[in-house]
């Protein structure tokens, strides 16, 4: 082989021979598909996993903005956990977490049933039904803010005039279990679009034949429903649940503009808490141990989606 | 579920059943646009008048709120930046994902899987457990503070998004034509690029506009990184620097709110179809 190059390379041959040499190599199947894929994992090493691991190294030390801490063990979880910020914060989690996705579920498949039917205007409809879940949720969350206004909002007008609440109403955003009725009821609107519109595309995926065979079998529409769409959507719900659970579960953007947490901390979340305490305090650690508690909820997650759903 | 042959009035009343239960959905998922866009019209007299009907404009539309944010704010400047990162990341993070998508979705060699599962994971880490450590990286690239931060940061979910997306559409072309186009002497890449990517056309353009939405919509990142007022995005801008003290300026606020929206609401009505297609293929082919 070495005398076999060194003759083409007397004869002159060397350059072309090593483009060629190059090109081939590059052509091979495994290193065309790693060469692609680089420039995607360098990213997600970078600045996915690497800042993951700085997390959890933040988490273990007395880090301040602008201070390199040391290592102090545990002793940013052990404080964490013994907070009664954070205990309420853990609470407000799942109750928010659980009740949205709840609404969002029911409400979700309802919605869909409804758009599946046939409608005059059905693209507009549709489409108008998606627009929460497009527009900037930090901005139509700030509309939600005015209209929960402590004294001109538009939803205790409404419910006054309509004789369903006494004046002067309840102020949402400052009264406890107000506004987490408030932050779940926007999480809900501008979640709710999505499920819909995934429910909607596995209720056009089952046959129509199921649905006749059903009502040839004496099935009522409630009996279709529960024993053909239900177990029929169960794959696509189960996605859209877990999805949903996540992002319910993390989210960020409504609570922090519509009560910042408030009133005394009874509607922050992990993500809310994590920014107020890192952030707005400085005390990176313990901000970084706090955000870390949404972990094992996507690992959960993960493991489930892995384990069960991408199987089928 | 309507099945068989029904009478003219079962249809009617199902029509009915219908359209009574759209209309409250139809209600919620619209009204706070109409508001906010009455809010931005209406003058303050109005506005915080206790007896006025908030549902209408009784003394006149005026465009004072949209002229004050346009004259006095540096909205222009929030929306050019926005529009910069926007593109800018999307379009980094759509040659990235083209790439990436295809090598997961066509070729075979040792790990496809693990790939496909680690970009599968990402895709689901929620951008505020990075949040923290993010905004330390970004003051060690020297880039905090300035947009060039979210231009960095950004393609972190973009690119795990849109990997999955066009895996999906990637997966629906026939292989025999790259087979084809392989037997006929191109190369591995001229293949993917004049004979693959035309037929993802629809796939591309669709990550290409959830990676625009995201982008101008996201707000953790933004409100992390930067902190001052001329290098905000537009969501932020409004959000944070419109309210001054304890006095909100809702006409204002809404105004920015609307204006905000715009190029949004532009490209999805426009692009409805895409949307709903690629909602469904990003979360149920998972």
């Amino acid at each position: 082989m070495a005398v076999g190059s060194r003759v083409l390379e007397a004869a002159g041959l060397a350059r072309p021979g090593r483009l060629a040499r190059l090109r081939e190599w590059w052509e091979q199947e495994h290193v065309f598909g790693y060469g692609l894929i680089l420039p995607a994992l360098l990213l997600i090493v970078c600045l996915v996993a690497y800042p993951f691991g700085m997390s959890v190294y933040f988490s273990l030390s007395d880090y301040w903005v602008g201070s390199p801490g040391r290592f102090v063990g545990l002793g940013n979880f052990r404080n964490i956990i013994g907070n009664e910020i954070f205990q309420r914060t853990v609470y407000n989690s799942f109750v928010f977490t659980s009740i949205a996705v709840a609404f969002k579920t029911v409400l979700g498949i309802w919605l869909a049933m409804l758009l599946f039917r046939n409608f005059r205007f059905k693209r507009l409809i549709r489409g108008a039904v998606l627009l929460p879940w497009v527009i900037p949720t930090a901005l139509s969350t700030l509309a939600w803010w005015w209209m929960f206004d402590s004294l001109y909002s538009v939803v205790n007008w409404t419910a006054i005039h309509l004789g369903i609440m006494s004046p002067p109403g309840p102020n949402w955003l400052g009264m406890t279990n107000y506004a987490m009725t408030a932050v779940i009821a926007v999480n809900v609107w501008r979640g709710l679009p999505f499920f819909a519109i995934i429910v909607l595309a596995g209720l056009v995926s089952i046959p129509r034949e199921y649905y006749e065979a059903a009502q040839v079998d004496g099935a009522g529409s409630w009996g279709r429903f529960r024993h053909v769409t239900l177990p029929l959507l169960r794959p696509v719900l189960a996605v859209v649940i877990l999805f949903s659970t996540i992002f319910t579960f993390a989210d960020f953007n409504i609570v922090r503009v519509l009560t910042r947490g408030g009133p005394v901390n009874t509607t922050h979340l992990f993500a809310t808490l994590a920014y107020q305490v890192g952030l707005d305090g400085g005390n990176l650690g313990q901000g970084a141990a706090i955000s870390l508690f949404l972990f094992p909820m996507l690992a959960a997650i993960v493991f489930v989606q892995l384990r069960y759903i991408r199987r089928e | 579920m309507d099945v068989g042959v029904r009478s003219k009035g079962a249809r009617i009343r199902s029509a009915a059943f219908g359209y009574a239960n759209v209309i409250p959905f139809l209600c919620f998922a619209l009204f706070p646009f109409y508001y906010m866009v009455i809010t931005s019209l209406k003058n303050d007299a109005e506005l915080y008048d206790l007896k006025a009907v908030p549902f209408l404009i009784q003394t006149g539309v005026i465009t004072d709120h949209y002229r004050y944010l346009l004259a006095k704010t540096e909205f222009l400047t929030w929306m050019k930046n926005s529009l910069i990162i926007s593109v800018i990341a999307t379009s980094v993070s759509l040659v990235i994902s083209i790439l990436a998508g295809y090598s997961l979705a066509r070729l075979r060699f040792r790990g496809v899987n693990s790939f496909g599962t680690a970009v599968f994971i990402t895709y689901l880490v929620p951008p505020t457990l990075l949040f923290l450590p993010l905004s330390q990286v970004v003051v060690w690239l020297g880039i905090s503070d300035t947009i060039w931060a979210l231009v960095v940061t950004y393609p972190t979910f973009l690119v795990p998004f849109s990997t999955w997306l066009l895996m999906g559409y990637f997966r629906t072309i026939p292989k025999e034509v790259e087979e084809c186009a392989l037997v006929d002497g191109a190369s591995r890449m001229q293949t993917l690029i004049r004979v693959v990517l035309p037929m993802a056309v629809p796939g591309i353009v669709c990550a290409a506009l959830f990676g625009f939405t995201l982008t101008w919509n996201e707000f953790t990142y933004a409100l992390t990184f930067i902190s001052q007022s001329a290098n905000k995005t537009a969501v932020v801008g409004v959000t944070a620097d419109l309210i001054r003290g304890d006095i909100y300026y809702w006409g204002s606020l809404m105004a920015g709110a609307v204006l905000a929206s715009v190029p949004i609401v532009a490209v999805y009505v426009f692009f409805l179809d895409y949307y709903v297609s690629g909602l469904t293929a990003g979360a149920v082919k998972g």
